[in-house]
């Protein structure tokens, strides 16, 4: 298949250009400083035997007690006239080593505790989460003072107590992860494969798993040497004559207020070790987190930011409630440009329901959320063009004004109504909200409201409903809540986001007939997005077809149905089977989408087009319009009744 | 939700029962005889031998694990052989002093962990969200027990400001500004590393919840924005973090070893640390039994709160 | 698309797989103080039958049971009650002893194509496994095989050495779908193949599963909630509604003739371009409560025909026929046959 190997090329530049961890960690100022100054410190450490430094355990009165930058001893001596710098460096290297080793056997244990618990499941699970949960009774590091107290003082002894209570902390982290992953499709698949559980845990879970259990670790390593070293601050770690960081600070406490650097030092060492770590743990977290990775932690502020580089257009139907004119929309991820509406106009006269429909990607839902700046920023910014409502440019307005217009003259309908209303406050409080932000009633009158709306969108007992929270509804019944919310302040535009895509099918045509009563009684405008004609056949009025950003053919719902201009459209509607209708053959469109970041010059469909010629993959192709209402973007446009 | 309570409670049951069993097993594994251990090695072999007896030394280990258990119930911890006192007043008398710190500790770590997190997650990449991020960095990279030889070297040595260590003056103190007087450079100290992890958290968690679809709803809506960072993802963020306040409490009666060493508090770390290496080992017990349980009791509240925020989880 | 004579030239088909009166419960039993857990009769007293070299569509609504049905014909799930034969075995045997010998004649595609690769695998460990752990081939052979198997699926050979994350949902669903050509099975279950993929894709992947049937002799048991593209696969169609059958038949027959009310209301509700009207009931259309199920008709209480009967006596799947003896539904007073 052609569009196979053409995508397969692009693939292939896309991974070369995807930078490795480790440059990933690099290009993390902070990461860095923490890499430099833990491998200086581990250097040090590992050379110790070998730096001509006086022996750390040599003692000798008759210099006890110099200050720092005496001669021969640059951090001076301590009370027994050891060298302090000789046994910093020594102690260093004994707290890194128990440190480390400790998050190992931690990590090993704890790990494989969690693996096991989180696939075998059901009594394996229940039995090894009931002794973590047992052992996470006990606070942390009184856990390990009782573990010292049993098997005596020592650093070892220590190390044993430390390793121990942090095993449930991995125990359960690498649980939750397992058990999620164990859920996913791919260990089906792999057990139908043929692999035996062994085969699963080991080969398939593992490597998914790898990355958590390397973040907890780096992430835990500084917490454990500041564990020990607190254990050994306290006397119960390093014994006499040994030192780590930890029991050099214990000894030096008694003599903080005669010779403070004897402690403060010692403590900037530790300080030092930690931070670093801690600085290139989360550098490694951030790397190996796909979630930061893909830079989808960032905050979208309240309003998409509206940078708009070519003047703004002139409004050209006063009649229109809501008018769309050369809206541009791009996402700024790394180093690409997403132009996710290239150029996009839309027209909404009152009463009027318009469709927009088009695939994934291409543009409709952005063109939707553009319009009151609900699309994320960042990643998000409007770039050009303008959208009127009733004569108002809406992103020239200010944030306070868009904010009064939200919910009152233009209102939402989403997807998904379980993640669209929130899962903490119920029905009535949010439709209370909903009334209050825009008008000042008293609660009782808001909450009377509230229970009419309900009712308005057939709710049975709507004033039981009120107290009911999204969970304890179903689907149909939670997209009629995010109905009559919209509906809360007479808006004069409903925008509908793909409302009915997550319902079932019979579910979906109760809430298209509600939609289209309520229309009808309101005179509200319907701005309808998506993806299947029959939904637009059933309550559009006119429709607008996006591909890649743009629109390529709009007019009348029947006309542009029964004579799709752009071949596109013809394609689209000849490629999705039509009930009542089994004997006629699937036409598929080979390939797929562009990539809106790598837009091809000319007509984006060009590639997956049979008429295309050599002219459609040159410079601009404008939207012309042959009627009113009817326009297609395309220099070979099909005739009345031709097929693509 | 009374219901749920009850059931929570109820579940508690078997994981106090568990910290028995536990803590009884690492006694019992203590190298070495026992009674010796527990008078220490200038007792006499009469008494020793008087000990096992009493001890119930010579009966199997469940055995002894129900005589142990059954005067537990009766509040019997048995005696410190160091102070020659009960166990279990000795515990209770130090306990409260660690509560004070902790409690203290523990309000100042939410507090000021939740509203750092909070500006950090909304001025995302701005200066305070720096400057928290470092300090936050900073707060759980030192060592708590330097932080408060630091304090007392800066604040009590050289300023004079505070008192270097106690939990009351010697003379004439007793009241609460006294208290509050003395209780300031520990309680801080061990606040700091709990306040990092709160506000690490809190950013995180707003973070993830400003993304979610209601948070467009609730913007949808025309909710003024105060509204939406205040309630619509304050709550829901809140959910995920009051679970993880309940374990830095934990943290925070573990780091009380530490400060109660270095500020001379009067409290159950600081006997603990002692018990430890005089090795009176009954004390240790009664005063790991007693803080664990008061852990427990601690992280239950923490979940009834948790499931009063959410009620997906009643 | 399969039209009527190859319909009828299956009807004579032999059968290869027999569902007999299976059930699935989740949940139930005692919780660790005694009180009891609440069941879920995920799937109750389901019967079919699926003829070799057919395609069985199986449709219905979210929370019907067309998924849990899917899991337990390809082992994935143990039933609670009832049989499965496969070909005069028993599945439910085989799957508990002998996994892999089923895994050789019975695989799975799944809904989601992202979701059922392994993020950090290479297509052809994914595509090798199953060679592996269920084909007897040598290490050339197996090369060779993976490449035919590409090629099946329409995909280039250098994807081999790449990551799932590089593959839009429709080339993942063909490396799915490759996956379970691989151990040469003789039935194929797909779960929701193309409700994932965007409508441009489906068509593709739906032209490419009804060649790879033909050239591969296979059979399908094609489970989907969308009615016209399980109407335009299928040769039977089998409508589920909460647990049960509600309805059997030729595929031509069910859609032209539906005797449950239900499979009528299910078609009056699709939206089809140039249709104006939709249909629709009113709010109370809900499912019953899966936890506490009616005693009678589950589709009762949404259902226009609705009778004293309907609440108290439950159908069972063949109580109504229509004009031949292979389409039949769960119902007391089915629509009359035009």
């Amino acid at each position: 298949m052609s569009a196979g190997t053409a995508t397969a090329g692009k693939a292939a530049r896309r991974r070369s250009a995807r930078p490795g961890s480790l440059r990933l960690i690099l290009n993390n100022t902070l990461a860095t400083g923490g890499l430099v100054v833990l491998v200086l410190i581990c250097l040090v450490a590992v050379a110790a035997p070998i730096l001509p430094l006086p022996d750390p355990d040599v003692t000798a009165p008759a210099s006890r007690l110099a200050p720092v930058f005496s001669a021969g001893h640059w951090l001076g001596t301590d009370h027994l006239g050891r060298d302090l710098l000789s046994r910093l460096i020594w102690g260093t290297r004994v707290s890194l080593a128990v440190g480390f080793f400790a998050t190992l056997i931690a990590a090993i244990f704890g790990s494989l505790l969690g693996l096991t618990a989180g696939y075998a499941g059901g009594r394996w699970d229940n039995g090894i989460m009931r002794g973590i949960d047992l052992v996470m009774a006990f606070p942390y590091i009184l856990l390990a003072l009782a573990i010292v107290a049993v098997l005596g003082p020592g650093l070892l002894n220590a190390l044993y107590a430390i390793s121990l209570v942090n095993i449930p902390f991995f125990a359960r982290n690498i649980r939750g992860i397992t058990l999620g992953l164990s859920r996913r499709e791919f260990v089906d698949a792999a057990r139908l494969a043929g692999k035996s559980p062994v085969q699963v845990l080991f080969t398939e879970l593992l490597p998914n798993v790898m990355p958590v259990i390397v973040i907890t670790m780096s992430t835990t390593v500084g917490w454990m040497i500041l564990e020990t070293a607190g254990l050994s601050f306290l006397g119960l770690g390093a014994q006499p004559p040994q030192a780590d960081l930890g029991s050099m600070l214990g000894e030096g406490r008694k003599l903080l207020f005669t010779a403070p650097h004897l402690s403060m030092i010692p403590g900037l060492m530790i300080f030092a070790l930690v931070m670093s770590i801690n600085l290139l743990g989360d550098g490694i977290r951030d790397v190996l987190d796909p979630r930061l990775r893909a830079g989808s932690l960032t905050r979208p502020v309240a309003r998409t930011e509206v940078m708009r580089e070519q003047p703004v257009p002139a409004q050209a139907d006063g009649q229109a409630v809501l008018e769309v004119a050369g809206l541009r929309t791009e996402f700024h991820i790394g180093s690409s440009i997403y132009k996710a509406v290239g150029g996009v106009d839309l027209r909404l006269a009152e009463g009027e329901c318009l469709g927009i429909v088009g695939e994934s990607g291409s543009g409709k839902s952005v063109t939707a959320l553009s319009v009151m700046g609900l699309v994320a920023t960042p990643p998000g910014r409007i770039t050009g063009g303008t959208a009127w409502l009733e004569g108002e440019d809406l992103f020239a307005a200010s944030d306070e004004r868009v904010r009064q217009l939200r919910g009152s003259a233009v209102a939402y309908i989403f997807q998904d109504p379980l993640s669209t209303l929130h899962p903490l406050f119920t029905v009535g409080d949010q439709l209370v909200e909903a009334i209050e932000t825009h008008s000042d009633v008293p609660r009782e009158m808001a909450r009377k409201r509230a229970a009419e709306l309900l009712a308005l969108v057939r709710i049975p007992n709507p004033r039981q409903r009120l107290a009911a929270y999204p969970h304890e509804l179903s689907g149909g019944m939670r997209q009629r809540v995010c109905i009559a919310m919209a509906l809360a302040n007479d808006a004069r535009v409903l925008i509908a986001d793909e409302p009915t895509t997550a319902l079932d099918v019979t579910v979906q045509s109760q809430i298209l007939v509600l939609m289209e009563e309520l229309r009808r009684q309101r005179n509200a405008a319907i701005l309808f997005i998506t993806h299947d004609f029959g939904i637009v056949s059933a309550i559009c009025d006119r429709v607008a077809v996006m591909y890649a950003g743009r629109v390529v053919e709009t007019g009348r719902t029947e006309e542009l149905l029964l004579n799709p201009r752009h071949p596109y459209t013809a394609r689209l509607i000849d490629c999705v089977p039509v009930l009542g209708e089994p004997e006629r053959r699937l036409e598929a469109i080979p390939g797929r989408p562009p990539v809106v970041n790598h837009l091809p010059e000319g007509c984006a469909f060009a590639e997956r087009c049979p008429r295309s010629r050599l002219d459609c993959r040159q410079g601009e192709i404008d939207l012309v319009m042959t009627g009113a209402e009817r326009g297609v973007r395309c220099l070979y446009p099909l005739a009345a009744g031709e097929r693509a | 939700m009374v219901p749920y309570i009850a059931k929570r409670l109820l579940a508690a049951v078997p994981v106090l029962f568990g910290l028995t069993i536990i803590v009884f097993l690492i006694m019992a594994m203590i190298p070495g005889d026992p009674a010796t251990a527990i008078l220490g090695s200038y007792a006499t072999p009469e008494n020793v031998e008087k000990l096992n007896r009493a001890l119930g030394l010579d009966k199997s280990l469940p055995q002894q694990y129900l005589i142990w258990l059954g005067n537990l119930l009766q509040g019997d911890l048995g005696r410190s052989y160091t102070l020659n006192r009960p166990v279990l007043d000795e515990v209770l008398e130090r306990f409260s002093a660690t509560l004070i710190l902790a409690g203290a500790a523990l309000l100042i770590c939410s507090l000021a962990g939740l509203l750092a997190g909070i500006v950090s997650a909304v001025r995302q990449y701005g200066w305070a969200d720096k400057i928290i991020t470092v300090l936050v960095l900073v707060g759980i990279s030192t060592p708590s027990f330097w932080l408060g030889l630091l304090l007392i070297l800066i604040f009590s040595v050289s300023l004079r400001w505070l008192p270097v260590s106690g939990m009351y003056a010697i003379y004439g103190g007793g009241d609460l500004p006294d208290l509050l007087y003395h209780l300031t450079l520990p309680a801080l100290t061990l606040s700091a590393v709990a306040t990092g992890v709160i506000a690490r958290l809190t950013r995180t968690a707003m973070l993830e919840v400003l993304r979610q679809d209601y948070i467009r709803t609730a913007r949808a809506k025309g909710l003024k924005e105060s509204r939406v960072i205040g309630k619509h993802a304050f709550k829901p963020a809140l959910v995920n973090i009051v679970p993880v306040i309940g374990i830095q409490a934990g943290f925070v009666i573990g780091g009380a070893v530490y400060i109660e060493t270095v500020f001379q508090w009067p409290g159950i770390g600081s006997m603990l640390v002692t018990a430890i290496s005089t090795r009176d080992l009954l004390l240790v017990q009664g005063g790991v039994l007693v803080v664990a349980a008061a852990y427990v009791l601690f992280n239950l509240v923490a979940d009834v709160v948790q499931t009063l925020l959410d009620p997906r989880l009643r | 698309m399969s039209g009527t004579m190859a319909a009828d030239r299956l009807a004579e088909g032999q059968t290869l797989l027999e569902v007999e009166e299976v059930g699935r419960v989740f949940g139930g039993g005692r919780n660790l103080f005694g009180g009891h857990r609440r069941a879920l009769h995920a799937v109750q007293s389901m019967s079919l039958e699926v003829r070799r070299g057919e395609t069985l569509g199986v449709v219905g609504e979210s929370g019907c049971g067309k998924s849990t049905l899917a899991r337990l014909i390809v082992g994935l799930d143990l039933p609670s009650a009832g049989r499965i034969v496969f070909d005069g075995a028993d599945l439910v045997e085989m799957a508990r002893k002998d996994r892999r010998a089923l895994s050789r004649r019975v695989q799975y595609v799944f809904q989601d194509p992202v979701a059922s690769l392994n993020p950090r695998k290479t297509i052809r460990e994914i595509l090798e496994a199953p060679l592996k752990h269920l084909g007897r081939l040598d290490g050339a052979a197996r090369e060779r095989r993976l490449g035919e198997l590409l090629q099946a699926v329409n995909l280039a050979p250098e994807f081999l050495e790449r990551y799932p994350h590089e593959f839009s949902g429709g080339q993942a669903q063909r490396i799915g779908i490759a996956r379970a050509l691989a151990a040469e099975p003789e039935l194929i279950v797909l779960d929701e193949p193309v409700s994932a993929l965007d409508v441009s894709v489906q068509a593709q992947v739906l032209n490419l599963l009804e060649e790879l049937k033909g050239r591969f002799g296979l059979t399908y048991i094609f489970i989907s909630h969308d009615l016209s593209v399980v109407e335009s696969v299928s040769d039977r169609v089998a409508v589920m509604y909460f647990g049960r059958l509600a309805e059997l038949g030729p595929a031509q027959a069910v859609f032209s003739r539906p005797l449950h009310p239900y499979t009528r209301l299910l078609m009056q509700s699709v939206p089809a371009p140039g249709r104006h009207r939709l249909v629709a009931e009113d709010a109370a259309g809900e499912l019953p409560d899966p936890y506490d199920p009616p005693p009678g008709c589950a589709f009762a209480a949404r259902c226009p025909r609705q009778q004293e009967r309907c609440l108290a006596e439950r159908p069972r799947p063949d109580t109504a026929t229509g004009q031949s003896a292979a389409h039949h539904a769960a119902c007391h007073y089915p629509l009359p046959q035009a």
